[in-house]
This record gives structure tokens, sequence and C-alpha cells, in this order.
């Protein structure tokens, strides 16, 4: 999947996460997280391997997270990424 | 460097003291007589209104190093403490310590005075702002956390003195006599400070409604006090005490709730004569409601409700649920009001809620008491005193005094906390020993200490999910993900002091 314009998904609620996702030549992946330095590695290795499923290449992806599970993680990205790829 | 008990690094020594590590919740013994004061003779004519703080600290004969307190009934409204450290930076005075009962977020103000001198050690803990940059390393301050038993005993041993205790009184008259119960700053109970009165070198009385003589109900008597000034306000009554306290309508918080009374049902103990103590917590609340009506259904008539009182404790009490409340801090104004009304709703001091070192504290009688966790471990210790990410921000309160005391500590908190497993293999600070702690309950399992098995049997047979803590950590952990440990420096920047005065835990600095 492609990323064509910018979007987003998720909410700053507790225990969710937004994403914004924009054009860009790479991929270049930005966390910012209440519980970054207990988890940054867990988040950035599932946002990567949501990415990697959907076959996205480049892109800015953007995260602000309040402490989000991994089913959260992976359907807020999928969600930015679906809306991002329609023209 | 020595291991405590439950293996902790503990330095022999930490800033001019040694150190004493901890090694179980019963065996210290005081080994000192208790603490005092001279006394004095006033003459009828002598006046103690004195015409401002500042004349105040200069008859309390202040000098570098020494001490002072205040309480923390006024909580997030005391304008006091920031107040008298100004005063004293004025006065040029240095090195000071504040023995307070509680420092919390409206205190930062004393920030810019702790840089310059005037403040190097707080001998109480901490809550906000001032405990978390000590942690980042980016302020120099000595805290030693006490719990309020644990302050108790070191005011009554002698090991903090407090050079002048100023108390914040809500009502008072010009020989000092005060309560707190009547006037525009009215919090209710005045627990906190009965033990500065008593033990402090020298007593201040600061009020902002002097009344004519007696002032009545008397809770900290003309006796005790040497001077009394009148400022204009002691606080902002809106952040004194909360006017409302509710019961969660979090769904988890609601089950969480559920299953700790059904332990507590299951446990025997909720007979004629039950004594209980919850905090003012959302959960805490929906327990001490869900109690109330198992309380009904069976007609238990209980003895004594204990702790930080709240309106739903007034209404137990008014209700016939309990027969006395026994009140250190009142947590909402309908615990004020009840204070005025009900005789049998009976402030208590500090020493007598939960000092270790007395001839027997109120909370050796409770039956059961709810407490908090910001984590728990696999033998059942529990933190309340730093966060997950490492920084201290809490203070104790009476959380291991009373899990000493009650038959049955619960430990209630949800599983996780934005993404944080509330079970760990190990916690980052001990505030309370797992010897001490009797049940977690969580809205996904309740854990049992391995000494009440015929609890497990009868948690099982009513179905409940009672899970081995090992397996409930692993289980949380498959759903969070194992969290990076946070890493720490050598430094210490402050003791976690168990109630008797041994040594828990230290707080290290943070690594960035």
């Amino acid at each position: 999947m492609q990323i064509r314009r910018k979007s987003t998904a998720g909410t700053m609620q507790s225990s969710d996460l937004m994403v914004v996702v924009e054009p860009a030549e790479t991929l270049q992946i930005d966390i910012e997280s209440t519980v970054k330095k207990q988890f940054e590695h867990l988040i950035r290795a599932r946002i990567e391997t949501t990415l990697r499923d959907l076959g996205v290449a480049a892109g800015h992806v953007r995260v602000s997270d309040r402490g989000a599970l991994d089913y959260a993680i992976a359907a807020r990205v999928e969600t930015a990424i679906h809306r991002a790829s329609q023209e | 460097m020595a291991k405590n008990s439950l293996g902790r690094e503990i330095p022999a020594q930490w800033r001019g003291r040694t150190l004493d590590p901890y090694v179980d919740p019963w065996n210290k013994k005081p080994e000192v007589l208790r603490a005092t004061r001279p006394l004095v003779r006033r003459h009828p004519s002598d006046s103690k209104l004195l015409p401002s703080l500042r004349a105040a600290l200069e008859k309390c004969e202040l000098r570098d190093g020494m001490n002072i307190s205040t309480h923390h009934h006024l909580r997030n409204g005391d304008l006091l403490l920031n107040l008298l450290v100004k005063e004293m930076d004025a006065m040029g005075l240095k090195d000071m310590g504040i023995a307070s009962s509680s420092i919390h977020d409206v205190h930062a103000e004393i920030i810019p005075y702790i840089r310059k001198g005037v403040i190097t050690r707080i001998e109480t803990g901490v809550n906000g702002l001032i405990a978390q940059m000590v942690s980042k390393g980016e302020l120099k301050c000595d805290i030693i956390v006490r719990s309020h038993g644990g302050r108790a005993r070191s005011l009554v041993t002698g090991e903090v003195e407090v050079d002048a205790a100023f108390i914040a009184a809500p009502c008072c008259d010009v020989t000092g006599n005060m309560n707190g119960v009547h006037g525009p700053s009215a919090c209710g109970s005045l627990g906190y400070a009965y033990t500065d009165a008593r033990y402090a070198k020298k007593v201040v009385a600061v009020t902002d409604n002097l009344v004519r003589y007696p002032a009545a109900p008397i809770s900290i008597s003309q006796s005790d006090v040497d001077y009394v000034v009148q400022i204009e306000s002691l606080g902002d009554p809106s952040k004194i005490v909360s006017t409302t306290t509710r019961v969660t309508r979090d769904p988890a918080g609601l089950l969480i709730a559920k299953y700790a009374s059904e332990v507590i049902h299951a446990s025997g103990l909720l007979r004629d004569g039950f004594s209980f103590q919850t905090g003012a917590g959302g959960t805490s609340l929906a327990v001490a409601d869900n109690v109330r009506r198992l309380m009904a259904e069976n007609k238990v008539k209980g003895s004594f409700g204990c702790g930080g009182i709240t309106g739903y404790f007034v209404d137990m009490l008014e209700e016939g649920y309990f027969e006395t409340l026994f009140d250190v801090q009142c947590f909402d104004t309908r615990a004020v009001d009840s204070m005025r009304r009900n005789p049998c709703h009976r402030e208590i001091s500090a020493d007598l809620y939960a000092s270790p070192f007395n001839r027997g504290c109120v909370a050796n009688m409770l039956d059961c008491v709810i407490l908090g966790a910001t984590e728990v471990d696999v033998d059942f210790n529990v933190n309340v005193n730093t966060e997950s990410s490492g920084y201290l921000l809490h203070n104790t309160g009476g959380h291991c005094d009373v899990a000493a005391g009650a038959k049955l500590a619960i430990v209630v908190a949800p599983s996780m906390r934005g993404r944080l497993p509330v079970v760990r293999d190990s916690v980052t600070t001990v505030t309370t020993p797992g010897e001490t702690v009797d049940v977690i309950v969580t809205e996904r399992g309740i854990c049992v200490s391995a000494k009440h098995a015929d609890l497990v049997a009868e948690l099982k047979r009513r179905n409940l999910p009672v899970k081995d803590i090992r397996q409930f950590h692993e289980e949380i952990t498959r759903v969070t993900g194992k969290p990076r440990p946070v890493e720490f420096e050598d430094e210490v920047v402050a003791l976690v002091e168990y109630r008797d005065g041994s040594i828990i835990d230290v707080v290290r600095k943070v690594h960035e």
C-alpha cells in the first residue's frame, strides 16, 4: 500500500494512541509515548510489523502513544494507512 | 553497602546518618525514652499573640540547620509553608529542614529556596514535582520518606527534632486552643498536628479565624502552645477538602471492588464488631459501598471505621453500620460536618492511629484495610512511592502502617495502567513489605498470600478467579509486553524508612 496523502487515526485518550502518516521518500517512524522508557522498542516493532504486512515501504509515521496495547497500535496504524492510501 | 532482608542495597551511611537495614516488620524495638522539651511558666498577664509570622520565627530563636514543621490537613490549599519558607529566606536562615507531615504540589513554590540553600532537608517525603526533580538530579535536597505512623514515631523518639511547629488552626483563640472544624479554612481533624504540638520545642498556632476565648471544641490545647499568630488566610478552601468523593464508574474499578468485597466476605471477618479502613479513591469507595450492602444483608454491626474519613463512612456511622469513626484526616466536607455533630466521630492523632512505638495503635485493631498500589511484585511487596519511570512522586501515607496492623490487608489495583503491568518481578521501590500484604485484587484475578490457604479454598468454592501470583504476572506481561527496566545511577537521593525507622529501600537517581 502507498501513502498518498496525510491522514490520521486514533485519539489522545489514555491507553490509546494518535497516528499521523504523511507521504515521504523514505520510511521514518517517530515515537512519543508516556511509556517510552519502558516500551519504545515494542511500540516500534509493532508499527514496523504492521507497515510490512501492509506493504508500506515509505512514509513519515508519527505516533503519540498513551500506553496503548499492541492490538490497538496495529489497528490505529492500519486505519491511518488505509485512509492515507485513498486518492 | 549491605542488602536488607528484601535484597535491597542499602548504604552503610547516607548524608551523615548511619542506616539500619530493614529486617522484618516486627522485631525492631524502641531503645530510647520518649522525647521531651523544657517546661515553661506563663504569667496570667502574658500575651501569646504575635503580630506576624516573622515575629514568631524570631521568637522561636531559629538558627541555621534547625527544623520546622507544618501539617498537611490543608493539602493543596495550604499557604502557610510557602509563607514560612519565604520569611526564613528573608531572615537569612540557611540549611533548614522541613519536617512537615507531608508536602504537596502547592509547595513547588519553595523550589527556588531549595536552590538557594535555605531548605536542604525534607524529613517526611514529598508528593509531586520536588521529589521528581530530586530523582532527576535537578534539585539537591535530602528526602526521607516516612509513613504517618513512622513520622509520629520519629518525633516521639526524638530522631527528628522539630524546633518550631507552625500549626495552621482553622479556629483558634488567643491562648492557642484550636480546632479544625470551624472557620473559612475548616479541614476537620487535626490528627497529624497533635504529635507536633506535644513534641516540638516551640509551638506556634497560626490562624485566619481568631475567636473569643475559649475556642471550642478543643483539639489541641493552650497548654501546648507557645505563640499565636493571626494571618489573613491559611489557604484556598476549594483545595483544602474536596466537596465530593465519588464511587468509581469505571467498569474495571467496579469489578475490582466487587471481588474485594467478596474476599472480605469469604475471609469470615464480616461479623459483629467488624472494623474497616479504605482510602478516598473511586475504587476504594466502591469497595466500601459493597461492604455496606453485605453488612446490611448479613445484619452485621461493625465497631469502627478508620483512616482518612469520607462522607461514605459518615453515612455508615449515622446509619448504624459502625459505632465509631477514628479520624486522623477528613477527606471531604461531609466528614468535616460530621465531626461537628457526631460525638462518636473521633479525632485521633497520627501516633494513636499508626505509630509502631507506643502501647498499641488503632491500626492494630483493624480487621480489614483496602490499599492502593503503583506496583506489586511476586513476593507481595508494594510500591506506592515511585512511579514505574523510577521517579519519586508519592508519599507513603499510612500504607505500611495499616498493612502491618490489619488482619486482612487487601491491595486493589487495575492489572495494568497505560500498558504498565501492575505485577512485577520486583517492585521499583518497596514501600510495604509483602509479609504484611494478604491479598491483591485486580479485575483479571485475585492473588492470595501463601499464608491464607483457607481463604484460597473459600474463594475457589465461590468461583472467584484466584490465581497464583507468578502465573498471573506472566499472564499480564503477555498482554502488555515486558517493560524495559529503568536504569538508575549509584547516587541515593532519598531514603524510604519502614515505620520502625529501619531502611526498607532507597531511591536512586534515575539515569536519563
